[in-house]
């Protein structure tokens, strides 16, 4: 059989290449074009290789907030995951009671970053806020945001958790309601434990959601801006000053755009590697 | 290992049933005798898969009892049952290999570990999973995945009994046959109460001792596959095994007999009294295709039909006829001359089967009590 050869079909595929292109590679270009040179204005501008690249590799400043990224990160997902699985489980099946739960669920979704930190930022303060004054006058715990490092570092978990979670037990619900009552019924004549039922049966089916939930996360908190922006200003000191805050005052406080674009770069890549791995993690075993 | 018993036992899946209609299993008394291999045959949708489920465990009957020797199960769990099922499509644990499905069952029982391990060969030698054994179960084609749901419930030989629903409805016909017969070799091996859900007749007779017949929420008959072929106890018995089914006429009471469209049919004088004995509102007889008489030509006692239609089915052939504006299917042996446009006939006494009301009305009757259908 011979195969047809019209290469004219091959512009077909232009929508998705200029679609691409604008979306991602023509902006993502400018940063590569920022991170190999030194640009001052228009007319003078020097070709430096990877020095800047070589120079943020180094940069203490950023291996902290990488450190920090990485822990912080590293947190959300340990809460998220579990609890929201764990309340995926609990949320009634049936009836009115599991339309509320999905409705209160979803509530904390639809709320923007910003006003999710302006929220907390009032809600844990020690003289007006309702969660700082019962800490600190009720439970006497001392708790101050604005003044202690991990009180700081503390809130910004709470807030996401808070305001995250809820993604997680959706999507493990969504997986939950998949499972045919037959697998449920023929564990129970297995006599199985509720342990074994949850690891053999509720766990893998939930994988291909749970995986979606630790990508989003992931991707989501380690790119983490507005909350610690808006509670404190990354503070105090440099404790919730994560990546993205760091990144943005390198690039737009101290207008230093080479070592920006070149740690951008990083940024990136490293997004994208955890991002692989985690899949790869989760999906290796597919196969016997 | 127990004998079942089900003690005035219905379901209604409504909280408030108005009616009998409302039931998907009407009021029933039944034994399932332990080490029997018993069939559950009817059509979908005829309350089979209820019943089961009652029985292990998974579905708590509203009214009556479902005891295991002596002691009343209906408010133990399957797990406490102790109760082995296999469902009509199949579960297996995706992530486990098919050694450790197998294993599961007598692992969450607590079984050694050394155990465990004969149990399990010995079910896949007899089911041929043995080259499977170290694989995903997630990657098997669904007979295959039907195979290893079957292996979980017969590898616990300590069950109560062993319920099978539809179990081969995926499996493909060659390997179906191989499997009933693996059943059986089992059943024999273990003497295991087996009661297996089907509406294939052919299943049903080739693996049980005994078929109980499931027609509209309650047990019709139950017998072998020799007595419902013979002696249907409900109409719906005689149309349901055997192909074609049995031929039912409806018939008015006649001085010395029944009759329909000028064709009288004797009954004998007991039978003549029981039916005057009986309040009915609608009355069949029922003749199967086979015990139908065909004669080479006119007789005394014969009826003549008009052949319709011959359908020619190698062994045999089944030719439809007309008698008196009624259709009538008969089994014709090879040997036997296929007679021309009309067909000389007679119904043996024997095996005419009188129905009032769906229901065979018997001259002498002393059928089990087990086996009284609820009039």
């Amino acid at each position: 059989m011979s195969k047809v050869q019209n290469n004219k079909a091959w512009w077909l595929v232009l929508p998705v290449f200029l679609l691409v292109a604008f979306s991602a590679i023509i902006p993502m270009m400018t940063v590569v074009n920022y991170s190999v040179q030194d640009i001052f204005d228009q007319s003078s501008r020097y070709f430096v290789g990877t020095d800047w690249f070589r120079q943020v590799l180094q940069d203490p400043r950023l291996h902290d907030s990488l450190l920090r990224q990485f822990i912080y990160s590293a947190c959300v997902l340990l809460i998220e995951i579990p609890l929201g699985i764990a309340i995926a489980l609990t949320m009634p099946t049936k009836g009115r009671w599991s339309s509320v739960c999905l409705i209160v669920m979803t509530i904390p979704l639809l709320i923007p970053f910003n006003v999710v930190g302006t929220i907390w930022q009032i809600f844990g303060r020690g003289d007006i806020g309702l969660l700082g004054w019962f800490l600190n006058n009720v439970l006497h715990i001392s708790y101050n945001y604005a003044a202690n490092a991990s009180d700081a570092w503390v809130t910004v978990l709470i807030i996401d958790v808070w305001h995250w979670t809820s993604l997680v037990a959706l999507l493990c619900y969504s997986g939950l309601r998949a499972i045919p009552d037959v697998y449920y019924q023929a564990a129970r004549i297995d006599r199985a434990s509720n342990w074994a039922v949850f690891r053999h049966i509720q766990l893998p089916k939930m994988k291909s959601v749970l995986l979606i939930a630790v990508m989003l996360r992931f991707m989501d908190s380690f790119m983490i801006y507005t909350e610690p922006f808006v509670l404190t200003g990354g503070g105090p000191g440099n404790s919730t000053t994560f990546l993205s805050q760091t990144l943005t005052t390198m690039a737009l406080g101290q207008f230093d755009l080479g070592p920006a674009a070149a740690f951008s770069l990083v940024y990136f890549l490293i997004i994208l590697l955890v991002s692989w791995v985690f899949y790869t993690a989760m999906t290796h075993g597919e196969k016997d | 290992m127990a004998e079942i018993r089900l003690q005035q036992l219905a379901h209604s899946y409504s909280a408030n049933p108005a009616g009998p209609e409302d039931y998907a299993i009407r009021e029933m008394t039944h034994i399932w005798e332990q080490g029997g291999a018993y069939a559950l045959l009817g059509p979908s949708g005829c309350g089979k898969s209820t019943l089961l489920n009652i029985i292990s465990g998974l579905l708590s009957p509203s009214e009556g009892k479902v005891m295991f020797d002596t002691t009343v199960v209906n408010d133990m769990s399957p797990e406490q049952r102790n109760i082995a099922q296999v469902f009509q499509f199949p579960v297996v644990y995706d992530t486990m290999t098919v050694y450790d499905n197998l294993a599961f069952p007598l692992r969450n029982q607590g079984m050694a570990e050394a155990k465990i391990q004969t149990k399990v060969q010995e079910i896949a030698d007899v089911l041929d999973l043995q080259p499977l054994l170290k694989k995903k179960a997630k990657g098997l084609t669904a007979d295959e995945k039907q195979k290893v749901s079957m292996g979980r419930g017969l590898v616990r030989d300590d069950v109560s009994a062993i319920l099978f629903d539809e179990p081969l409805t995926v499996i493909d016909p060659h390997l179906k046959w191989k499997l009933r017969r693996k059943l059986k070799q089992i059943h024999e091996q273990f003497n295991i109460t087996m009661v297996y859900v089907t509406h294939d007749q052919l299943e049903a007779s080739t693996f049980a001792d005994k078929i109980a017949v499931m027609y509209g929420g309650q047990i019709v008959q139950f017998g072998t596959p020799r007595e419902l072929f013979e002696k249907p106890h409900h109409t719906f018995v005689g149309y349901f095994i055997g192909s074609p089914g049995m031929n039912l006429i409806e018939v008015k009471p006649e001085t010395g007999g029944v009759g329909f469209g000028g064709i009288h049919l004797p009954l004998s004088q007991a039978l003549q009294q029981r039916l005057a004995d009986t309040k009915w509102s609608t009355l069949k007889v029922g003749i199967r295709p086979e015990f139908v008489h065909v004669w080479d030509g006119p007789f005394d006692d014969a009826m003549c039909a008009d052949v319709t239609y011959v359908e020619d089915l190698g062994t045999y052939k089944i030719l439809t006829l007309n008698l008196a504006g009624q259709s009538l299917k008969v089994r014709l042996q090879e040997d036997k001359p296929v007679p021309q446009g009309q067909a000389w006939i007679s119904f043996p006494a024997q095996w005419l089967m009188l129905y009032a009301d769906e229901f065979l009305l018997e001259a002498a009757h002393h059928v089990p009590a087990s086996e009284v259908p609820h009039e």
